[in-house]
This record gives C-alpha cells, sequence and structure tokens, in this order.
C-alpha cells in the first residue's frame, strides 16, 4: 500500500500579534510548524503502517524551501520519503489553483513512487481555515472522500472510517481514495532519535511548475485563481465588557441574571 | 461557466426526518437583501428525503422560488451524491451565486462542486456583502485562527460560492409564502457513490452534543479542575437549557469528550450567549467562540484574555459562582 500525506508549513498561530500601530499581522519571529490537522493524517498513515509495515509512506508539501522543515519532521516521524513542491509561479494560489497544483504534484510523484492507494491530508490547515483543498483535491483526481476523520482502518480493498459529527460514523470507502483528518482521540507519537538524525541528512526532492508536465500555467498561482482578497483588516477586538463587582459572589451572580434576564437572553 | 440569471441561491440543508438545518433558513435573510441588490430572485434550494417542511420553512422565509430534489435516496448525506446533484441544478438554471451553510457537509461537499464547477469558492463567511465597485459579492471570513479577516471576490467565474458559518445571521420573521415550487427530478447511479456507511457510533453517553446549533453553551476549563467538576457546569447549563461546552485543556485533560470542545481543533460556535468558566482565553478557544453574540466569564484570574472578549465578567471563583448563578437563573425562569 501506497499513502501520500499532503502536509502544509504554517505559522503558529498561538504566537501571532498584532501590531498595534498598522493593525498589522506581525509574523516575524513566529515559529513555524507542521500543520497539525496534517500531523494526525501522518499519524493515521503510520498506524496503518504499523499493521503492515511493508506500506509506503510519502510526505509532500507545497510551500518556499524552508517548508523542507516541515517534511523532515514528517520524514522523523513516520514517512519514508518527500517531496517539495516549490515555485514562484505557484504563488498567491488559492484553494482551487493549489489543489490543481497538487493534483499536477501527485501525478509527477506517482510517475516515482508509484500509484498512491490513500491520499491524507488535515481537515483544513490552521492559518488558512478553509478546509477546501483536500476535496478541491479528491475531484480534480476524481476520487471518493471522507473528511473529518478521526481512525480509519484498512479493511480488504476499502478502509473503514470514523466520522467525526453530532453522531459519529463508521463510513466504507474504497481506494484509491481521500481522507481528511481531525484531531483523534489519541495523541500522534513523537520522533526518535534515530529517524530524526536520518531526517536531518534525507535528501528532499523539489519539483517547480517546469517539473509538472502538463500542467495549464493559467490556472495556477495570482492569476489561476478565481478567488481575489480585495482587503485584509484586524477584526474588532471588543474593547473588554463591564466587570460585575458589587461586593459578594451573591450579589455578582444575581446582578449578572439580571442583566442577561434585561437583555432577554436568557 | 456563464450565469444564466442573477439568481442567488440558497442551498438549505435537510436533517434526516426532512426538516431544514437552521442555517439554510438563516442564510435566506442576507440572501434576500443581496437578491434585491443584485435584482434576481432568491431561489432555495432542498435536498433530501420527505423533505416537505423544509420547502414550506424556506417559502416562509421570504423564498421567491424552492428548487426540490426530494427523492428518498437523499435521505442520507453522500457527498457524491449531493454533489452530483448541485452540479447538475447548477449547470441547468445558471445562477449568479450559491451560498451553502459551512456545516460539516456544507464543507465537504462545497468544494467538490465549486471545484467540478471551475469557480471560486470562499470558506466560512462571517459577513457578506455588494462588492460597490464590482457588483460583486463581497464574501469577508475570518483566517489565522480569527487574527485576521478577509474580504475575497470571485470577478471572473460564475457562480460565485461560499460557504457561511452557522449561527451568524438570524432567520427573518415569517412571512406569507410567494414561493414559486419548482420540483427536480435526478438520479445518482448507486455505483457513482463509493462510500457506504457501515455503521452509527452509539456514544458511551446518551446524550447528543449539538454545540453548533446551540443557543445558549456553558463552557467549562482548566479552572473545572477535573472531571467532576464539570458537574456545576452542567446544572448551570440544565438550567439555562443549554449544551456544554469545554476548551481544549479539559479534553485533553481526559475531564470530558471531544465532542464537547470549543476553539480551532474543536467546533467554531456562535451562540447567543456563551458562559465560560474557568476559561483563560487562548487565542484557539476564542476563534471559535468570538462570533457569540453575548459572552459571559467567570475566572479566577482577572487578567484572564478571556475577560477582553466578555461582555459581562465576574472575577471570582467558579464553583462559588457557577451554582449561585443557577439558583438565580432558576429563580427567574420560575
Amino acid at each position: 500500500m501506497n499513502i501520500l500525506v499532503c502536509v502544509k508549513q504554517v505559522p503558529d498561530t498561538t504566537e501571532i500579534k498584532i501590531d498595534p500601530v498598522n493593525n498589522t499581522l506581525i509574523r516575524d519571529g513566529v515559529p513555524s510548524i507542521v500543520n497539525p490537522f496534517d500531523g494526525f493524517a501522518l499519524e493515521a498513515a503510520a498506524r496503518i503502517k504499523d499493521k503492515d509495515p511493508s506500506c509506503k509512506i510519502i510526505a509532500m508539501a507545497m510551500g518556499p524551501e524552508a517548508a523542507k522543515n516541515a517534511l523532515k519532521e514528517c520524514l522523523a516521524i513516520a514517512a519514508d520519503k518527500a517531496y517539495l513542491i516549490s515555485a514562484r509561479a505557484f504563488g498567491g494560489s488559492d484553494t482551487l489553483a493549489t489543489s490543481y497544483i497538487l493534483y499536477n504534484a501527485v501525478k509527477k510523484v506517482e510517475s516515482i513512487e508509484g500509484k498512491f492507494d490513500m491520499i491524507f491530508c488535515g481537515k483544513q490547515a490552521i492559518d488558512g481555515d478553509t478546509a477546501q483543498v483536500g476535496p478541491e483535491l479528491a475531484e480534480h483526481l476524481g476520487y471518493p472522500q471522507v473528511s473529518c476523520a478521526l481512525e480509519c482502518e484498512l479493511k480488504d480493498n476499502s478502509l473503514e472510517v470514523l466520522q467525526e459529527g453530532d453522531i459519529k460514523k463508521v463510513i466504507g470507502i474504497d481506494l484509491p481514495c481521500l481522507i481528511t483528518f481531525t484531531k483523534p482521540s489519541f495523541d500522534p507519537r513523537f520522533p526518535t532519535i534515530k529517524r530524526k538524525l536520518a531526517a536531518n541528512r534525507a535528501e528532499i526532492p523539489v519539483f517547480s511548475d517546469a517539473d509538472l508536465e502538463g500542467i495549464d500555467p493559467l490556472h495556477i498561482g495570482l492569476k489561476g485563481s478565481p478567488t481575489k482578497v480585495k482587503k485584509t483588516f484586524v477584526p474588532q477586538k471588543k474593547t473588554g465588557g463591564l466587570i460585575i463587582n458589587e461586593g459578594s459572589a451573591e450579589a455578582n451572580a444575581a446582578k449578572l441574571a439580571q442583566l442577561l434576564n434585561d437583555a432577554h437572553i436568557i | 461557466m456563464e450565469a444564466k440569471t442573477k439568481d442567488l441561491w440558497v442551498f438549505v440543508e435537510t436533517n434526516e426526518n426532512g426538516t431544514a438545518k437552521n442555517v439554510g433558513i438563516e442564510l435566506l435573510t442576507p440572501g434576500r437583501m443581496l437578491a434585491d441588490k443584485q435584482g434576481g430572485a432568491l431561489v432555495a434550494v432542498i435536498i433530501g428525503s420527505g423533505c416537505e417542511a423544509a420547502v414550506e420553512d424556506a417559502a416562509a422565509h421570504n423564498a421567491d422560488k424552492v428548487i426540490v430534489l426530494d427523492s428518498p435516496e437523499y435521505g442520507f448525506f453522500t457527498t457524491d451524491a449531493y454533489a452530483a446533484v448541485l452540479y447538475y441544478l447548477v449547470e441547468k438554471y445558471g445562477p449568479s451565486v450559491v451560498m451553502i451553510g459551512a456545516t460539516q457537509n456544507g464543507r465537504d461537499f462545497g468544494p467538490r462542486v465549486s471545484c467540478r464547477l471551475q469557480t471560486g469558492l470562499t470558506a466560512d463567511c462571517t459577513s457578506l456583502d455588494i462588492d460597490e465597485e464590482s457588483g460583486n459579492i463581497a464574501w469577508t471570513r475570518p483566517a489565522f485562527g480569527g487574527n485576521l479577516m478577509a474580504t475575497i471576490l470571485c470577478p471572473n467565474t460564475r457562480p460565485q460560492m461560499g460557504t457561511v458559518r452557522p449561527g451568524v445571521f438570524k432567520k427573518c420573521e415569517p412571512v406569507a409564502p410567494h414561493a414559486e415550487i419548482i420540483r427536480e427530478e435526478f438520479h445518482v447511479a448507486p455505483e457513482d457513490i463509493r462510500t457506504r456507511l457501515i455503521r452509527i457510533v452509539e456514544e458511551d453517553t446518551d446524550e447528543v452534543v449539538d454545540l453548533e446549533g446551540a443557543d445558549i453553551i456553558v463552557s467549562g476549563g482548566r479552572g473545572v479542575g477535573g472531571p467532576e467538576g464539570f458537574e456545576p457546569i452542567r446544572k448551570l447549563a440544565d438550567a439555562m437549557g443549554a449544551t456544554v461546552g469545554s476548551s481544549r485543556a479539559a479534553v485533553d485533560s481526559g475531564w470530558i469528550s471531544h465532542a464537547h470542545q470549543v476553539g480551532q481543533t474543536g467546533k467554531t460556535v456562535a451562540p447567543k450567549l456563551y458562559v465560560a468558566c474557568g476559561i483563560s482565553g487562548a487565542i484557539q478557544h476564542l476563534a471559535g467562540m468570538g462570533g457569540s453574540d453575548c459572552i459571559v466569564a467567570i475566572n479566577k484570574d482577572p487578567d484572564a484574555p478571556i475577560f477582553t472578549v466578555a461582555d459581562y465578567g465576574i472575577v471570582g471563583n467558579l464553583f462559588e459562582i457557577v451554582p449561585l448563578l443557577e439558583a438565580e437563573v432558576r429563580k427567574i425562569k420560575g
């Protein structure tokens, strides 16, 4: 079995600060991490490999050269090989253009590694939060999908996927398929020292638009993106509301209940 | 594709009993405003099984037309069937705009349809308007965990598509229905549906956690101290008719199941009232509940970031205040 895990290197959004003067995001010095949901996808692949060691896990990221760090982390955790998809021409891609580039990249990597039986992605990236690239990649490939998976198990030539929801469901899906993962009930594994050292030495091939034969330049980057960002702005933060201080816990609770009642909230 | 009409579509998702999910009816409110500005009809599109109740609901909330595909095969959501149906309808009628509730299902099949149509889809919008300069829909959405807002246009391809977060818009007052009802028929070949339901997983508890549909949520965080610390939280929730939520800290500590988690790796919610008890207010948590109409924070640390987003705050011990608040609420509700 061949599993592709798509990962994105993202800024740690918990560390992002707002520049109070310009009202812009301060990204300098913000550490980059493997998108946590992609880490869950990698863990799901690793669990399949635990049961079937002949299984091969390939990690693939699109992004700048620095995204190799995210791929090295994947190699240290569970991936057997990694590929970076990187080109200036990919900059400014929206989800449709990104998924089109990834589709072409999947074809390219498959020409080297063989066909993928499963493609695992995170549910969404924590910077863009769109949750669209996975389903759009599945659409380009013509594969079925299950989104918001918690865990999965290989059964003959299909996957049984536990899907998150108001009611959890187990869904059967034929291979090849694409699954997007959300946070499972268990913690993903950590890398071993030995794997970490090997990952640091690993060669990570880089493919640009020139390497992806047949890619249509009109469908990539800013000009290949149907959506355009008109503007960005920092949301108006509430300036802080009323701190109730009536002198005692009893009085505070009574005042709060009264305020909520007066506002017809309860 | 080219838009054949100026019509604005709202996809109204149905429950398995044939009623409309709230978000679909909510979206008819901004849909009305935008359709009027654009000069097209407001069309509700309903896919489901035995979904006459949803048709009536949409008609009573200002839809000009209701396109309905009612067949037993659509009673249970599958990506393949729903994507095929919506794609077929869009190709047939050529709307200018398609809005979909940003539910788990909406965000699952929406991108497949937009990709098949080779058009733009803006995810999880929280504000909608018309861009005055171009006349396009201006889709506004949060990114970077709610740290940044972006307004997105889809100027060159049609339809313009977006998923819109539940709970952001309010249902309008019911009106006398005037909608033209269009009944469609379309079947997806069984072999084209490549997923199958194997089983529904029975939870350990018989409680169904519907955070996204809740009007009131009472949440506990690290400050509750342990699984038993959720007892007063549950009692307050019971008094308020609320759903119990939690922060990631409480879930990671194993005090409550992940189904209750609000925040970036949990649910995004926008209830009328959100009561945060013993929650410090990490940015990931704020990203998941910052859109609530009214936020109450109860925390013993006066410097907790949760107070910066709270409408009302009480600094103090939650184990003291929450039971008192419960008693006060019960008194008011009589």
